[in-house]
């Protein structure tokens, strides 16, 4: 038996009985729901009755809109709690699509999204999704039921150790086991999602203390006192800095999602333009420089533009924001920036010098920081042959690729062809292999926060589900699409059963190559062509597979199809699934294969 | 059909002659950087509560930080623990590991003792008691102390600094040694300064470029002083 002593209230609010233990293994008193309440108009609402209803009400006063879950026993009563609140449930097909969808509400809008699951298979089917928001430090809550206290450790029906399987993969999690603390363990929850480095938290709820009795209100959302973050830089080392970078002659700023997340790409955009830096971002930073801009030059890394891997490899000052120098961006470490002072600003101390040495460490707020430099550096570095340099690598390394008539269609078209359809605020969600990189490499992005993918973990299946995020966090009038692959769509793509339910209107284009093309194209370049379980001929038709869901179904196999079938796709009113046949030897070049020099990148096979 | 993208090919284009090191560090030829590993204790101050000492031992196997010993136990508050890692790495892992330490949020202080501060271990070695005699004129050249004896054993109880339980394990083990138990260490920092002072040194750590950083690393290799 718990130790734990839930205190049994009655509605009116006066105690009665202090000691009495709740015992999950007999049926819990019926606890009292006063369903006539018309809630609406009451000026406050109705006081706390049940551990449940103390998670809602931490979820309503955070702000909370929607939630995306599946039900199940030991969640239940929290469902129960949902029933009677405005926040708006999402079910969704499977929890895995619940975490991405969360993920991406929490991209898109910048506060955390929340996702809901029962416990053992609902939990640990979560766990993907909320590694995936570890390793991007996207904010999200999960919440997940568990077996009642006294069936804790006794390997009780669908009971899975829920704090142990996510502890790694989370920013904080927690075991809540006090009714009256329950409400105030979500609380602070969502504040420590969104503080900071912001991260996915996990608080695990067993059954008999959501049903349990309280009138306890949940604390405001605050983070606890061990958890300190630094705001501003050392004025010293932003002194330091502001005058390395002012006697630059070769000068590069990196953005990272970190800018994104730290609200700081409009400071940084200033403060490139005032004094005409060339801006490189990371996958996850992508949206952080409007990519349409003269300083710009893209995505580095793996499959960064070959101008932006040049870029970093040959400056000599490199202003790193939000990054955590993942090895996809480095390449080699040896060879990464070789000559380069590294100002590196970041709000995680953890982060600094962790891949990269980092010659001006600036630990804080990606905003206040920027805005600490722009103080500070007065006169701006001296790099125009550097500048002329850039635009001459944009020239000799340019995106460009042959699309012949009479080819199968090349998916680098297609993707322009989509970014052509839509508005500069799109937000365009992507599964994680071949397609992910031309979505990156061949739609021109300019806002920040439309640019929702799985960077860190790289998950397939993340497209759709977070489409479905995206929506619900969008504005009405922006448009979403989900740039997929057949391998990755093909994981999560019962998530189509929530978009017709919930009638979003979101596009999906399966570039589909029926084969897992990234794992092809290494196999041709790295393993003698041996195409070993990467041939996925058995696809099934995904315009028909859309139709039978209640979505709308499309089909792209030629050249003259792309423009009219995009357009009547993004003009449906719902969701829609173009299956896009595109060829199946299609390539992502530039390449830097994985430990080498990105400056060495290659721009075909035989230079591999 | 063309499968590739144009510009100059790899080895057409410049590159620079520069290099980082393993850790990331630009290499400075008039001072290379080399990071042997040294052993040193890291003390946190942690909230009192289930599953800290599981996110500490996690968080060190997951980054793969070579851990000698972790000991951990109440302190004065009793809403707070103590917990001793002793590590062995080079600066760089040091610092991480302090770093991400102070990143749980259940931790609230983590600091790096000096070399000098006081590190204690205790151990219990069980030897075959054929010459009982001797085997306690062992026990108290190392101030060891006869916890049991049978007709057959003898346990011995000794605390002090590694070097010296090592050294004490050594003599016994003369005799036949049957069993040990170890607790790993745990340590104090010496006089007025607080163990549980969060180690704002490491914040100003970063401040020093990589070749002062690497002479600091050459003049203290930490090793155990007045406790032996
Ligand atoms: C869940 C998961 N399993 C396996 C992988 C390894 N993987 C990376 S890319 C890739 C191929 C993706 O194929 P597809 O979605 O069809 O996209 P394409 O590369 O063809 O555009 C695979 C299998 C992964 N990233 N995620």
């Amino acid at each position: 038996m718990s130790e734990r002593a839930a205190k049994i209230t009655p509605a009116d609010g006066e105690e009665q009985d202090d000691d009495q233990i709740t015992d999950s293994a007999t049926p819990d008193a019926v606890t009292e729901v006063d369903t006539d309440a018309d809630a609406g108009s009451e000026p406050t609402p109705k006081p706390v009755t049940t551990g449940a209803e103390s998670v809602i009400r931490a979820l309503e006063n955070a702000g909370v809109e929607y939630a995306f879950g599946v039900q199940g026993g030991a969640i239940m009563p929290v469902y129960d709690a949902l029933f009677d609140s405005d926040i708006y449930h999402v079910t969704m097909a499977h929890e895995q699509g619940a975490a991405h969808a969360a993920d991406a509400y929490g991209i898109v809008s910048g506060e955390p999204g929340i996702c809901l699951a029962t416990s053992g298979p609902g939990a640990t089917n979560l766990v993907t999704g909320i590694a995936d928001a570890d390793m991007d430090s996207d904010p999200l809550v999960a919440l997940t039921g568990q077996v009642p206290t006294a069936f804790v450790g006794n390997d009780a029906f669908q009971e899975t150790d829920t704090t142990g399987v996510t502890t790694p993969v989370t920013k904080d999690n927690s075991f809540s086991s006090d009714p009256d603390r329950v409400g105030s363990d979500v609380s602070e929850a969502f504040a420590l999602a969104r503080e900071g480095r912001p991260g996915p938290t996990l608080v695990d709820l067993p059954k008999d203390v959501t049903k349990a009795e309280t009138d306890r209100e949940p604390d405001e959302p605050r983070v606890p006192e061990t958890y300190e973050v630094q705001e501003r830089a050392d004025p010293e080392i932003v002194a330091a800095a502001a005058e390395r970078l002012e006697n630059a002659n070769r000068p590069v700023m990196l953005l990272g999602g970190g800018v994104i997340k730290g609200e700081a790409s409009e400071a940084c955009r200033e403060f490139a333009i005032e004094h005409e830096i060339p801006v490189v971002t990371t996958m996850p930073g992508i949206g952080s420089f409007p990519e349409d801009h003269e300083l710009s030059m893209e995505m580095a890394g793996m499959h960064g533009t070959g101008y932006a891997n040049m870029a970093i490899t040959h400056c000599d000052t490199m202003l790193a924001i939000g990054t955590r120098f993942d090895d996809r961006l480095t390449g080699g470490i040896e060879t990464f920036a070789p000559d380069a002072e590294l100002i590196h600003v970041d709000i995680d101390p953890a982060e600094i010098s962790k891949n990269i040495h980092a010659d001006y460490p600036l630990i804080g707020d990606a905003e206040t920081v920027v805005e600490q430099l722009r103080e500070s550096v007065t006169t701006s570095p001296k790099a125009t042959k550097w500048r002329a340099q850039c635009q001459q690598w944009k020239s000799d390394y340019s995106m460009a690729y042959d699309a012949p008539e009479d080819e199968p269609v090349q998916p680098e078209f297609v993707v322009e062809a989509l970014d052509e359809a839509t508005a500069d605020d799109t937000i365009v969600t992507t599964g994680v292999g071949q397609h992910q990189m031309w979505a990156c490499q061949y739609w021109t992005y300019t806002e920040p926060r439309t640019w929702v993918s799985s960077h860190g973990l790289g998950t397939m299946g993340y497209g759709l589900p977070a489409a479905i995020g995206a929506r619900f966090a969008a504005d009405d009038d922006q448009d979403v699409v989900c740039i997929d692959g057949d391998g990755s769509f093909l994981m999560t793509l019962q998530g189509l059963s929530v978009a017709v339910r919930e009638n979003l209107d979101i596009t999906v284009a399966v570039l589909n190559n029926e084969y897992i093309g990234m794992v092809r194209q290494w196999q041709d370049a790295f393993f003698e062509g041996r195409h070993s379980a990467s041939d996925y001929h058995w696809m099934p038709e995904f315009d028909k597979l859309a139709e039978a869901f209640g979505a709308a179904g499309f089909r792209i196999d030629e050249y003259d199809d792309v423009a009219d079938t995009i357009e009547e796709a993004i003009a449906y009113d719902g969701p829609s699934v173009i299956d896009v046949h595109i060829d199946p030897q299609a390539n992502v070049y530039p390449m830097v294969p994985s430990g080498g020099d990105n400056g060495q990148f290659a721009l075909a096979e035989d230079q591999l | 059909m063309k499968r590739g993208l144009d510009g100059p090919k790899p080895e057409e284009r410049p590159t620079p002659s520069g290099r980082r090191n393993e850790q990331g560090i630009r290499i400075d030829p008039e001072v290379e950087a080399t990071h042997t590993p040294r052993r040193t204790v890291i003390s946190a101050l942690v909230t009192h509560e289930p599953g800290v000492l599981s996110d500490v031992s996690g968080l060190f196997s997951r980054r793969q930080f070579n851990i000698e010993s972790l000991t951990v136990g109440p302190t004065k508050n009793e809403a707070h623990a103590r917990i001793t890692v002793v590590v062995e790495e080079p600066d760089p892992g040091i610092d991480q590991i302090k770093k991400q330490l102070r990143k749980l949020v259940p931790v609230i202080s983590v600091r790096e003792l000096e070399p000098d501060a006081m590190r204690r271990e205790l151990a219990l070695v069980k030897v075959d008691a054929d010459r009982p005699d001797r085997v306690a004129a062992v026990a108290e050249m190392y101030g060891g102390k006869t916890v049991d004896s049978c007709p057959e054993t003898a346990t011995i109880e000794v605390t002090g600094a590694r070097q010296k339980i090592e050294a004490a394990i050594e003599t016994f083990s003369q005799f036949g040694i049957r069993e040990i138990s170890r607790t790993g260490t745990t340590a104090l920092a010496r006089g007025t300064d607080s163990t549980g002072a969060s180690d704002s040194a490491s914040t100003a750590d970063e401040v020093l470029s990589a070749e002062t950083a690497n002479q600091q690393r050459t003049q203290s290799p930490t090793h155990s002083t007045t406790d032996d």
